[in-house]
């Protein structure tokens, strides 16, 4: 065993890259129009951060192709010349994935925003990667079709995005997560070169499955240009349901007792009494401000199976101790109560200049000892935590709320996070469900994957990109 | 503090700043974002540059200020914002810090600036004084003569444009129409109504449908004679100090502990009305009395809905209508579900929802002046919206947006009437009578 781990043992990649200039410059002009590429200094401000706290890094220039043949140039010349590129589309992301690297070219890819094809006879949606998630949602369901995987920033995530961060959303305990709906991919590689791998087939075994290799590569390996999903039937009716706990372990052995049970609803949503106040504090949709943990349910299929399932869990949610459960009355108070949920996380920036999110998951089995090990730890430290999360999926989101301009501060916190991730690995857990690695979580990476996981990791990043063009320095070493 | 030390970005507390955490969710509902697809014209973009300044890493550049101007201030942005973000306020230091260094100045902007901000919309007596002047070319033949003359070919296209936009001026300003209706007996509320600028030349009749509908509530109505403009128009455009000017001239004209509201019928004033307690919150001689004013402002539909107005019971004359929501009735005021319960009241009309209702019109003040491009586009993506509806009358509650969406319709060649929705509420309570 001791030997073939020292077998395995690859040295970090460290990359000698050129620095953008304003040669490489000119040669973007050879083939896009001049509003195409970004460098006054507002644009470098405004493309220097994602949706993470406290991660800035201006990059040289922006690009804007419009097609995955301006990509592809966009890529051959960035390898010829050795200069990184790193790839982004809405920016919403969480854990500094698409933040540039010094001297970088950014690609952007909103523009590549046409939906190609909805094949309703094989049930798939042909899309560029700047479509947003909500607009394939909205396209499927206008033709009865659904399209699970609901990341909290749908309406303005790309699916490109989703497709690199393998992202995930409130309903992955039933409907799984972008993987799930990935059937085929357009990839422009470093060198320019466009590899299709997948197809329309339900069934396709032609050779490795590249595919999958993509989905959550971050941009390290690939830039998606085109994506083809899978899409389900409708669920003919849904409800949806709040109760109401006293404790948080209260609430956590809830979940589990419906797990325990056989039912798997498409959405089981925690949020903790900070998170609450936040969400009311925005939504103002008449939360109770005055519990501990809130859990929100929703169960969707055919009607009757649906009716005795929510019966089925509002009763286990009173012998769980709830004190209160409530079936929301329609469609709209439904869609209200899902949509206030989504902005738990910006609401808690309510609270505090700085709010850093985390993202482990656990075996649903570890819940209780989970969110307890997190009230532990800020208590602790005196940090300052709010959680809510998908505890159908076991994936949590404690939120750190603190003020990055406070060093001693800071300190406590990074010391808090350390003692959240070891925890959730201890309990089998990861340090990221559904965010990814980026910047934010590669310090806790070799943690988990251990010295084979990083090394293989680094062996295939070598053999699609043996530059380290795509996405330098993000995930691994 | 020296010239050159002061900016009012730098000296904005930085807690409104920092409270921006860039989640981007404010981006899908930004009218200019959706247009451009760029950073620099989103919400987060903007307050990132704004950020920049604030922390002394860059100064204010021209392409800075271009980009505040191309912001509509339509605050969506706020709605959609779960951290709270106060953007109106960056936002109105943003483009007040532009007009202070002069980043825009043109010899003619600066002529149109001050003809309007510092003339115009200043004195009442002024606005009257060009209405008049306004509503004889409309009326005496020569409006019709200029445009068949093809005399206006000789503006410059955006201009030729905008010419449609002018609004038709009423025959009567608001102060002798307040006498048309009278005072109940013994009035459950007393309130003052602000004539407003446009709304008082341009739709008087939509002040004197106000009354009238206050008076069915059991209002007695005051219309303080030495009103002054507002000054939403000046803190929008980076003219502070006149806007304070005209908030304590308000204040002093309405005595605001002697009535139990003021009452606002156009969405963008009453935004920046609700707003005096923050704009005089340094002034010693009025900020309690500031205070005291924003608690009393209220839009016309939401103070309606609170004192739980009386459901007329006879319609109004339109048996459908759809709804567009003003900007800042919705966005700076939040009064949204009013406005649709007041058109809901009425017998025998039906509300058809507007398909983006809350999506700027394009109007944004002067927007259609400044950026005459934007706000054509916006307006074909609304009136695109209302076509779909099937609807003939659109019901709004700013005067800004009548204007536009009038235009709009005139620009598709679509039958549509732009009404106030308290016009047509009135119109049911005065069809009571003849109904009897």
């Amino acid at each position: 065993m001791l030997s073939s781990e020292a077998s395995m043992q690859v040295p970090p990649l460290a990359y000698i890259h050129t620095r953008m200039n304003d040669e490489i410059i000119d040669g973007l002009r050879a083939f896009l129009r001049d509003e195409q590429i970004l460098t006054a200094d507002e644009d470098l401000d405004v493309y220097s951060f994602d949706g993470t706290a406290m991660l800035h890094q201006k990059p040289r220039c922006i690009t804007l192709p419009e097609t995955a043949a301006e990509v592809s140039r966009i890529l051959a010349l960035a390898n010829a010349e050795n200069v990184p590129v790193v790839t982004r589309g809405s920016g919403t992301g969480l854990a500094g994935g698409s933040v540039p690297v010094d001297g970088c070219i950014v690609l952007c890819l909103v523009r590549l925003d046409k939906i190609v094809e909805l094949d309703a006879k094989n049930l798939v949606m042909v899309v560029e990667p700047g479509v947003l998630t909500g607009t394939i949602a909205d396209t499927a369901s206008a033709a009865g079709l659904f399209y699970p995987p609901d990341p909290g920033s749908i309406k303005i995530s790309t699916i490109g995005g989703n497709v690199a961060n393998n992202s995930g959303g409130l309903r992955g305990l039933k409907y799984g997560v972008t993987r799930d709906y990935i059937m085929a991919l357009e990839v422009v590689l470093a060198d320019g070169q466009v590899l299709h791998t997948g197809s329309k087939c339900v069934k396709d075994v032609a050779g490795f499955s590249l595919r999958d290799l993509f989905i959550g590569s971050e941009g390290c390996l690939g830039v998606i240009t085109k994506v083809t999903l899978k899409l389900i039937p409708q669920p003919a009716s849904k409800k949806t349901m709040l109760a109401l706990f006293d404790s948080m372990t209260a609430a956590a052995a809830t979940v589990s007792a419906i797990i325990e049970s056989k039912i798997i609803p498409c959405t089981l949503e925690f949020l903790d009494r900070v998170t609450v106040e936040c969400v009311e504090g925005y939504a103002q949709i008449g939360l109770p401000t005055d519990c501990e943990a809130l859990l929100l349910m929703e169960v969707d299929g055919h009607a009757a199976e649906v009716d005795e399932q929510a019966e089925q869990i509002l009763a286990l949610a009173k012998e769980g101790g709830a004190r209160e459960v409530r079936l929301a009355e329609s469609a709209d108070e439904a869609l209200r109560l899902a949509s206030a949920r989504r902005t738990a996380f910006s609401a808690l920036a309510r609270l505090a200049p700085t709010v850093v999110l985390e993202d482990i998951t656990v075996p649903r089995s570890e819940l209780a000892r989970m969110v307890a090990l997190i009230e532990d730890v800020g208590r602790r430290h005196g940090v300052k935590v709010g959680t809510f999360g998908h505890m159908g999926d076991g994936n949590l989101h404690p939120t750190f709320l603190c003020d990055e301009r406070d060093e001693e501060e800071m300190h406590r916190v990074e010391a808090a996070l350390q003692e959240v991730f070891d925890g959730a690995i201890e309990l089998g857990g990861t340090i990221t469900g559904e965010h990814g690695v980026g910047l934010a979580k590669k310090p806790f990476l070799p943690a988990q994957l251990g010295e084979v996981g990083i090394a293989m990791l680094r062996r295939l990043k070598d053999s699609f990109d043996p530059q380290g063009i795509l996405n330098p320095g993000k995930v691994f070493d | 503090m020296s010239d050159s030390e002061l900016n009012l970005l730098r000296d904005l507390d930085y807690s409104v700043v920092q409270q921006c955490m860039h989640c981007g969710m404010c981006l899908p509902t930004c009218p200019t974002y959706a247009t451009t697809l760029l950073e620099r014209s989103s919400p987060r973009g903007r307050i990132a540059m704004m950020r920049a300044i604030a922390d002394g890493r860059r100064e204010l550049s021209r392409s800075f200020a271009e980009e505040m101007y191309f912001c509509l201030g339509c605050l969506a942005c706020q709605t959609a914002c779960p951290a709270g973000v106060n953007y109106s306020e960056l936002f109105e230091n943003a483009r007040a810090e532009v007009e202070r260094q002069g980043l825009l100045d043109t010899p003619k902007r600066k002529r149109i600036r001050r003809w309007t901000l510092r003339w115009l919309f200043v004195e009442r007596t002024r606005l009257h004084l060009l209405g008049r002047l306004l509503r004889l070319y409309q009326r005496s033949g020569l409006e019709r003569l200029v445009r068949a003359s093809g005399l206006l070919r000789l503006l410059p296209a955006s201009l030729r444009e905008l010419e449609p936009l002018t609004p038709r001026i009423s025959r009567r300003f608001t102060a002798p129409l307040h006498a048309r209706s009278v005072d109940p007996p013994s009035p459950r509320y007393r309130v003052a109504l602000l004539s407003g600028c446009v709304q008082d030349i341009a739709f008087a009749d939509t002040n004197a449908d106000t009354i009238y509908a206050l008076r069915q509530n059991g209002c007695a109505v005051r219309l303080p004679d030495d009103q002054a403009c507002c000054g939403s128009l000046h803190a929008h455009n980076g003219d502070g100090e006149m806007a304070r000017d005209l908030a304590r001239r308000n204040i002093d004209a309405f005595a605001p502990d002697t009535v139990d509201a003021i009452i606002v019928n156009a969405g963008g004033c009453g935004s920046h009305m609700k707003h005096y307690d923050h704009l005089l919150a340094d002034d010693p001689k009025y900020a309690e009395r500031a205070k005291t004013w924003s608690e009393k402002v209220k839009d016309i539909h939401e103070f309606l809905a609170e004192i739980d107005f009386r459901a007329p019971r006879a319609g109004c004359g339109v048996d459908q209508v759809t709804y567009h929501e003003s900007c800042h009735l919705k966005h700076g005021q939040q009064v949204s579900e009013a406005p649709r319960q007041i058109l809901r009241a009425i017998p025998d009309l039906d509300l058809v929802e507007l398909v983006e209702a809350d999506w700027c019109c394009g109007s944004a003040g002067i927007y259609n002046i400044t950026q005459p491009e934007t706000s054509m586009r916006l307006l074909d993506r609304k009136m695109g919206h209302v076509r779909n509806t099937g609807v003939r009358v659109v019901a709004t509650g700013n005067p800004g947006c009548v204007i536009q969406l009038q235009h709009g319709g005139q620009r598709e060649e679509m039958d549509v009437d732009v009404v106030h929705p308290i016009s047509l509420l009135a119109a049911a309570y005065r069809g009571e009578g003849e109904k009897s």
